[in-house]
């Protein structure tokens, strides 16, 4: 493989060397804009909250493994509900996303130096830690932590009943993530737009990149709105206006409006960057491109788009929304879903598949989203989202998806790129455990909630009695919660490893189609030594196959192996590697 | 290509039979067959899109393990670079478009069905919801007041302990007849949930929902806030008794009786 | 540049289609209001963009035939470090923690981010570092 001359990875302006005599140890890591120490510590960050939200599942699967039990008090567990939900989505699955992996992965995809503005970048994740922290602090406050649900309903959250610190805690703790989320979404945008490598046109960029930017283009649309909301809800609970109280003329309604406005976009800000992290590991593991390219791009936009016309069915029951165009428009959504799950089967079609624990990792994200997309159409019928609205099947359902995203395709995206950020490999039979362990555990968990659900049991409740027969549904699913807890500590003893016994990366494992991929492991300061030409949408597959470049479909009857080979321009190798 | 339009055909064809046979004799799929017209009508919707979701999600997971077993890497050979294929992609771009159509039609004629209120239903029950119980009022035709009240130990107040078990209020309802549900909330939003009806509504502060049922089975059903309340939550429960219509008129009058004397139970 | 423009001029015709149709339908002032601003929150950039891509030649990345060499130069500043960052956040933060506790943190948070503010201005004044 030849390194290629061309463009000096980095002219910007006076930093060179900076290193040598920058500062060191913790004020490193505190004054850095380095959009690769940033990425890191956003995905340690976020990593540490998905384990906390992770162990507070567990005592509440624990509460409910019996009737009537008293593991917890009722109290405790409506916090410990409220705060496992905020933490997994406000503080784990969004930013692990936006924040460390795209932080760490959209400047090397499109070839450029750092984040477009890197100051920014580091007050994103100044403004989320502090977020967090706060949020966290909730329950160290007399009253304990905020109570009242991650979707905080209006007027169960107003001073009245929800009264104390823990509320306004999560309230600022929220306003902070919101801003980080959208300076960190400006940031995305301005990078993807103003500092692509030469020949990286908008219709070349990798997948990941292209759900990284429309999802920063949802972050904008949706947080805004949040942010409004909980400003709004805050007046109300200090200043005495009565937005949402009935008492003032208020409307309560307007709250889930707002609140559900910003949520189910959100839904879209979670799972779009893990539809992103797959769609780069199956045609890697395949040794082929990505079929439908554009039709991914085109589903990714839909997507996005009909995700800001579809809020009102969590409010399917409330009796005071339009019916029949939300549910049409949540059944839309399934077409541009489907058109990604052919894509990625017909990229594994005809190739070449390796089940490495990354591919192993997004097999099984196929595999259980599926599930929880069929079962999204069901709940987008508002007659059968009557009978199971607010129940465990609903439960079911967004773990499935969630889970299957953020978690499936969240790890598969760190084993992919794990050699990349630390020049080290992960253990694949570690990983290979890890996976299996999540995978039944992940079906023993939910399958038994969807029975559940369909059996009338409600959401958030803190117990239930043993006539209700639920007992043994929740025995299964609290099992199956264990053996959940048991994968993530594989993992972590995997990480465990390869920093106590380390097997160094070398700058392209996986065989890798990308721009990240052509630089070393870790890349270096300000990224790239050398840019290769970028014909395709992607470059290094190019680079190291010239022999085997994409050929459309309907070419193949005219146009032989050997003349596509003669075709590519200035390929100097005639032997892949 | 033509082996997924016709299996899409079948489904379609499965979907719309199952519709049909309403389940009588179905499998329940894990639901409730609802004990009420409206809540049936939503259970038949409920075969249907589980035969069409089981059906899908069987062929997509069929392709996935299909590509699994038989594109497993065996040597080194680079496979075929081959991207697209625009006829496919706009085949299965279609095919779900066609089908949620077909959904949403059924969707759409069983949403009516169950959100049709009568102009003269039988009874009238107005349910008020609060922290953390419930109240029922009932009134006659031309929703005249019958006098009957039942209702959860505690008053609605702040910070209230739930009723314990022998507490629960119990709605008492006249099978085959049409019962309407006048449904408000007297302080954050609830979930009036009775699963074995296949039907939950908010009941929202500032807002009145109404509903109709007809039970069309004699029998004790479980009911409880499905909306998250606050502390008590969990123990916001009730219970819906269905009687015979000859059956409720006695209870009717016999309520009367004992809830105006003075100092009579509630 | 043109691309980048459509992208952001869909956002803003999907926002506008639905806002129209959603309020002949439903006559909700809340959820119309939202998508009127998501409607125009994509055609102030797109528009900014399409007007640029019409005044300048196409970049080196919008040229799908570019080398390498073409995007060499100073692309822009990229500070390595920065103490004003973590320092406007505290300050951030402590005006946030104000909200709840009341007013007295809100006063070191405002000294922090007006010093954070002064820092950047004077940093990036002196050529982006430290």
């Amino acid at each position: 493989m030849t390194l290629l001359a061309g463009r000096p990875a980095v002219a910007a302006a006076g930093a060179h060397g900076e290193e040598e005599h920058g500062p060191s140890g913790i004020l490193k890591w505190i004054t850095s804009t380095d959009h690769k120490v940033i990425g890191k510590s956003y995905l340690i960050t976020s990593f540490l909250f998905f384990c906390a939200a992770g162990l507070m599942a567990v005592i509440m699967r624990t509460q409910l493994a019996s009737p009537d039990a008293t593991v917890v008090s009722q109290h405790a567990y409506n916090e410990l509900f409220t705060m496992h939900g905020s933490l997994m989505l406000y503080l784990f699955a969004g930013p692990f996303a936006f924040g460390g992996l795209a932080n760490y992965i959209v400047p090397l995809q499109v070839g450029a130096p750092d984040m477009a503005f890197p100051r920014l970048n580091a007050l994103s994740y100044w403004l989320y830690l502090s977020g967090g922290l706060i949020m966290l602090g909730g329950f160290l406050t007399v009253g304990g932590a905020a109570d009242f649900g991650w979707v905080a309903y209006a007027p169960l959250s107003n001073a009245v009943n929800s009264p104390g610190a823990g509320p306004d805690m999560w309230i600022v703790a929220l306003v902070l993530t919101g801003f980080s989320a959208i300076f960190t979404g400006v940031n995305l945008v301005a990078t993807i737009f103003y500092l692509r490598a030469p020949g990286l046109t908008m219709f070349r960029l990798p997948i990941f990149t292209w759900n990284m930017l429309v999802t920063a283009i949802l972050i904008l649309i949706a947080f805004p709105v949040l942010t409004a909301a909980l400003v709004m809800l805050w007046a109300d609970r200090h200043l005495g206006t009565h937005i949402f109280e009935v008492a003032g003329g208020g409307v309560p309604v307007l709250w889930q409006n707002l609140f559900w406005f910003f949520g189910h976009p959100e839904v879209y800000i979670l799972a779009l960057p893990y539809f992103g992290v797959v769609t780069e590991i199956i045609p890697v593991f395949s040794r082929k491109p990505t079929f439908g390219y554009r039709g991914m791009i085109f589903a990714t936009i839909s997507i996005a788009a009909l995700s800001t016309s579809v809020w009102a069915h969590h409010m399917f029951t409330t009796g005071v929304v339009l019916l029949p165009f939300f549910s049409l428009m949540s059944y839309l959504i399934a077409v541009p879903t489907g058109i990604k799950f052919f894509n990625w089967i017909g990229t594994m079609w005809r190739g070449s598949v390796r089940y490495d624990t990354p591919m192993l990792f997004a097999t099984g994200f196929l595999i259980v989203f599926l599930f929880g997309g069929v079962t999204g159409i069901f709940l987008a019928s508002p007659p059968i989202d009557f009978a199971t609205h607010d129940t465990y099947f609903v439960v079911a359902h967004f773990h499935e998806v969630l889970f299957g995203s953020a978690v499936f395709a969240g790890f598969a995206g760190i084993y992919y790129w794990y050699p990349k950020i630390t020049g080290r490999m992960l253990n694949e039979k570690l990983g290979k455990t890890s996976f299996w362990l999540m995978f039944i555990g992940f079906w023993v968990t939910f399958i038994p909630q969807y029975l559940l659900g369909l059996h009338g049991m409600p959401r958030r409740i803190a117990e239930y009695s043993a006539s209700t027969g639920w007992t043994t549904l929740n025995r299964v699913s609290t099992g199956g919660a264990y053996i959940l807890f048991l994968s993530v500590a594989v993992m972590l003893v995997n990480f465990w490893v390869a920093w106590r016994k380390p097997v160094p990366a070398i700058g392209n494992p996986w065989d890798g189609h990308t721009l990240e991929w052509a630089t070393t492991s870790p890349p270096p300061s300000h990224n790239f030594y050398a840019l290769p030409p970028v014909r395709s949408e992607r470059p290094v597959w190019d680079l190291n196959h010239p022999n085997h470049p994409t050929i459309s479909h309907e070419d193949k009857k005219q146009v032989s192996e050997k003349e596509l080979a003669g075709v590519i321009a200035g390929s100097d190798k005639g032997e892949d590697r | 290509m033509i082996k997924s339009s016709k299996s899409i055909k079948v489904i379609i064809g499965l979907l719309g039979g199952a519709v049909i046979l309403g389940g009588c004799n179905a499998p329940t799929f894990g639901a409730f067959r609802g004990a009420t017209t409206q809540g049936h009508d939503e259970f038949k919707l409920w075969v249907g899109f589980a035969i069409a979701g089981i059906a899908v999600a069987a062929i997509v997971w069929g392709l996935i393990f299909w590509a699994i077993a038989r594109y497993r890497r065996k040597g080194d050979e680079i496979p075929r670079q081959f991207h697209e294929h625009i006829p496919l992609e706009i085949i299965y771009t279609t095919l779900p478009i066609i089908i949620i159509g077909v959904l949403f039609y059924f969707t759409v004629v069983t949403e009516n069905e169950v959100d049709a209120v009568s102009s003269h239903p039988n009874e009238i029950v107005h349910v008020l919801a609060y922290r953390w119980g419930w109240r029922f009022s009932y009134y006659g035709q031309n929703n005249k007041s019958q006098g009957v009240m039942i209702q959860t130990a505690a008053e609605p107040k702040l910070l209230a302990q739930p009723a314990t078990s022998s507490q629960y209020p119990q709605l008492v309802i006249p099978e085959g007849e049409t019962v309407r549900i006048v449904l408000n909330s007297a302080d954050v939003v609830h979930g009036f949930y009775i699963p074995a009806f296949n039907f939950s509504r908010y009941a929202l502060p500032g807002v009145t929902n109404v509903f109709d049922f007809t039970p069309t089975q004699i029998g004790v059903f479980r009911g409880q806030c499905s909306q998250y309340c606050g502390l008590y939550h969990s123990e916001m429960l009730f219970s819906v008794k269905v009687v015979s219509p000859g059956a409720f008129t006695k209870w009717v009058s016999s309520q009367q009786i004992t809830q105006n004397q003075p100092g009579g139970s509630r | 540049m043109k691309d980048e423009g459509r992208l952001l001029l869909v956002i803003a015709v999907f926002g506008a289609i639905i806002a129209t149709v959603y309020w002949f339908t439903g006559y909700e002032d809340g959820g119309t209001v939202m998508l009127v601003g998501t409607s125009l929150l994509g055609l102030m950039p797109a528009s900014y963009y399409l007007w640029w891509s019409r005044q300048m030649k196409p970049r080196p990345e919008d040229d799908p035939n570019a080398s390498p060499a073409e995007g060499s130069g100073v692309i822009g500043a990229f500070p390595h470090s920065s103490i004003w960052p973590f320092v406007f956040g505290l300050g951030a933060a402590m005006v946030g923690l104000a909200l709840v506790f009341g007013v007295w943190t809100a006063i070191f948070g405002i000294v922090l981010g007006i010093t954070a503010v002064l820092g950047i201005i004077s940093e990036s004044r002196r050529g982006g570092n430290i």
